[in-house]
């Protein structure tokens, strides 16, 4: 059950306009009963990379396996059969509004060919009242919405759930609620989760390993408590000092200079070196290998 | 010029939404409200701005100066909001109209409020737009929200929240949908902009974090009252409210 992501590469190709290599090599393995957090800035690929994963991207090199089987753009109907859920940002764009949500989660049911469970049993364990299931989705909050698309992705039996930034939308103080549930959810029923955000103090509270990606290239990865307490790369180092203690000390973050480059035009070398503070030579011709740490400050001895 | 909210109690449909709320907001500081979701927080703001949802029932007082702007007439208090006293939100896209260009949003504003000519409107308007940092502000003026990066499109929400030099700025968690990285800069920005114009900033936030880094006062809610009140340090490190220490003690790790 475990998914295997090896030296992905995915482009977006539109008419007109140059390629935009989204994933460009990235390596990543989520083990059942695992919650892998992605994190990283806006447009650095992290939802290319979850879509391919569910084939709604085609890969253009390298390859995603699941249990043992490549993951191929077949769409909907292969993505049910095996077994990956996923959970977008806006839980109103992925729930019908004209649909009681008993019914929507019934369709999950179906999925898994389960003819036993009540959908009110999976909006019991979102946490939500059991008549909600004759309601309609704009009857809800959005924390709430959010709640039954969980429910939803849960009712397939999912054995990989990958939320995409599934609490970006809601909220701010119900946002580390619903990350805590669907980690529950997904370690309880053995599946591993993927969970995208770019709050890293959400994905600290609920993952066993964080990955930082970097314009299409996953930079560094480790078990979450040694990459918070001691980050290696530099792009790394520079997340974790921009988020704010909460230590009472008036101390303002420091900030990171400059934007994610264009995917479309990366810089040379490694692709990280015009905002890094400790950029050499060899950063700007070559490439560091990827690894743990992905950085020629770290180059394994 | 301070603003102080008292006794401020709110109702939507028969239900006590806030009970009695306490707030003073002074120039060049920021005031943080931290509390969990449903708490009133945003509801409180809202109040400030004359905002409450249709139906809503307000008592108390929110003094600015010498004015009570829950009794002000409806000509007044449009004339304060958006002039003396101006908001920032969680989404950008909530103050920002897609289909106009950043230009015109910027100097709608100006020549409502501040009778500006085109051309002193403009001017002020690109001078803004360097104030809060958007780089190449000229050739900003003339483009779509659509074509910033989210930081960007806050900073330019920000903008327009200036633009009429209010002395009185709510800012509902104007940080939460943005990278941490670019979420640095804009907390620099606001902590610079108050202390720079004598701003009086009401800065809602759930994360302790952002509050720890800029606000100067703190006050906690919960269930549409504050229950506790200080200067950040002594509320983040010496909370004397059970429910303060519980917010605290819930944040990932940290050890107090
Ligand atoms: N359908 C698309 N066509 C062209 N470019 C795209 C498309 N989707 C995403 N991109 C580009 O690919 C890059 C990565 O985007 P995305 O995977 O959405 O990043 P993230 O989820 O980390 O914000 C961005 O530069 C984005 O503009
Ligand atoms: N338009 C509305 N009509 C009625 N009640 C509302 C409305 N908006 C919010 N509420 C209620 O007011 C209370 C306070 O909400 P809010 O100020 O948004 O909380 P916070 O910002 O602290 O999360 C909540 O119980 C919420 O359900
Ligand atoms: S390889 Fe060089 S430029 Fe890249 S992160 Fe490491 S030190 Fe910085
Ligand atoms: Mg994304
Ligand atoms: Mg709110």
């Amino acid at each position: 059950m475990t998914l295997e992501i090896k030296d992905l590469v995915v482009e977006h190709r539109s008419p007109g306009r140059p390629v935009v290599r989204a994933v460009a090599g990235a390596s990543l393995t989520v083990r059942p009963g695992e919650v892998v957090g992605l994190v990283g800035e806006s447009g650095c690929g992290k939802s290319t990379l979850a879509r391919a994963v569910c084939g709604l991207n085609p890969v253009t090199e390298g390859s995603i396996t699941f249990e043992g089987a490549p993951v191929t753009p077949l769409g909907l109907r292969r993505r049910t059969l095996t077994g990956v859920q996923m959970v977008f940002q806006d839980p109103y764009a992925s729930l019908n509004p004209r649909r009681r949500v008993g019914d929507q989660i019934a369709d999950g049911l179906r999925t898994a060919r389960d003819g036993e469970t009540d959908p009110a049993d999976l909006l019991e364990r979102v946490g939500l009242p059991r008549e909600f299931a004759g309601r309609h989705p704009h009857e809800f909050s959005g924390g709430q919405r959010q709640r039954i698309a969980i429910a939803r992705a849960l009712a397939a039996r999912p054995r990989m759930l990958i939320g995409d930034e599934p609490i970006s939308a809601l909220d701010a103080s119900a946002q580390a609620q619903v990350a805590t549930l669907m980690r529950d959810l997904a370690v309880d029923s053995g599946a591993g989760l993927l969970f995208i955000s770019h709050d890293l103090s959400v994905v600290r509270l609920i993952a066993d390993r964080i990955a930082v990606m970097y314009l299409g290239r996953i930079v560094e990865i480790g078990d979450t408590a040694e990459v918070w307490d001691n980050p290696r790369h530099p792009y790394t180092q520079a997340l974790l000092r921009a988020i704010p203690q909460p230590d009472g000390m008036g101390v303002l973050p420091e900030e990171l200079p400059g934007d994610v480059p264009d995917p479309a035009a990366p810089p040379e070398g490694c692709r990280f070196h015009p905002r890094c503070p400790f950029a050499m030579d060899v950063c700007r011709v070559k490439e560091p290998e990827p690894g743990p740490v992905a950085c020629w400050l770290h180059e394994p001895a | 010029m301070t603003l102080d909210i008292t006794d401020l109690k709110v109702t939507i449909g028969g239900r006590e939404i806030l009970r009695g709320v306490d707030l003073s907001l002074q120039e060049g500081r920021v005031h943080g409200l931290a509390g969990e979701s449903g708490s009133g927080k945003t509801m409180t703001g809202l109040a400030v701005l004359g905002l409450l949802p249709h139906g809503a029932r307000a008592t108390g007082r929110i003094a600015l100066g010498e004015r009570d702007l829950l009794t002000l007439p409806p000509r007044e208090l449009n004339k304060v909001r958006g002039g003396e006293v101006a908001m920032v939100f969680q989404d950008p896209a909530t103050s920002l109209h897609p289909m106009l260009s950043v230009g015109r949003q910027l100097t709608e504003h100006m020549r409502h409020h501040l009778r500006l000519d085109r051309r002193e409107a403009r001017a002020r308007a690109v001078e803004l737009l360097g104030k809060v940092r958007i780089p190449g502000a000229e050739e900003a003026y003339g483009r779509f929200p659509h074509q910033f990066s989210g930081g960007m499109r806050q900073r330019i929400a920000i903008a327009i929240a200036l633009a009429c030099s209010p002395r009185v700025l709510i800012a509902d968690e104007p940080t939460t949908a943005l990278d941490v990285t670019v979420q640095a800069g804009v907390l620099r920005l606001l902590r610079g902009l108050c202390d720079e114009l004598g701003l009086a900033v009401l800065l809602v936030t759930h994360d302790l974090g952002v509050m720890s880094a800029i606000a100067d006062e703190v006050s906690v809610m919960k269930d549409g009252l504050v229950v506790e009140t200080g200067p950040r340090g002594k509320v983040l490190r010496e909370p004397s409210h059970a429910y303060t220490r519980s917010l605290l003690d819930s944040l990932p790790g940290e050890t107090a």
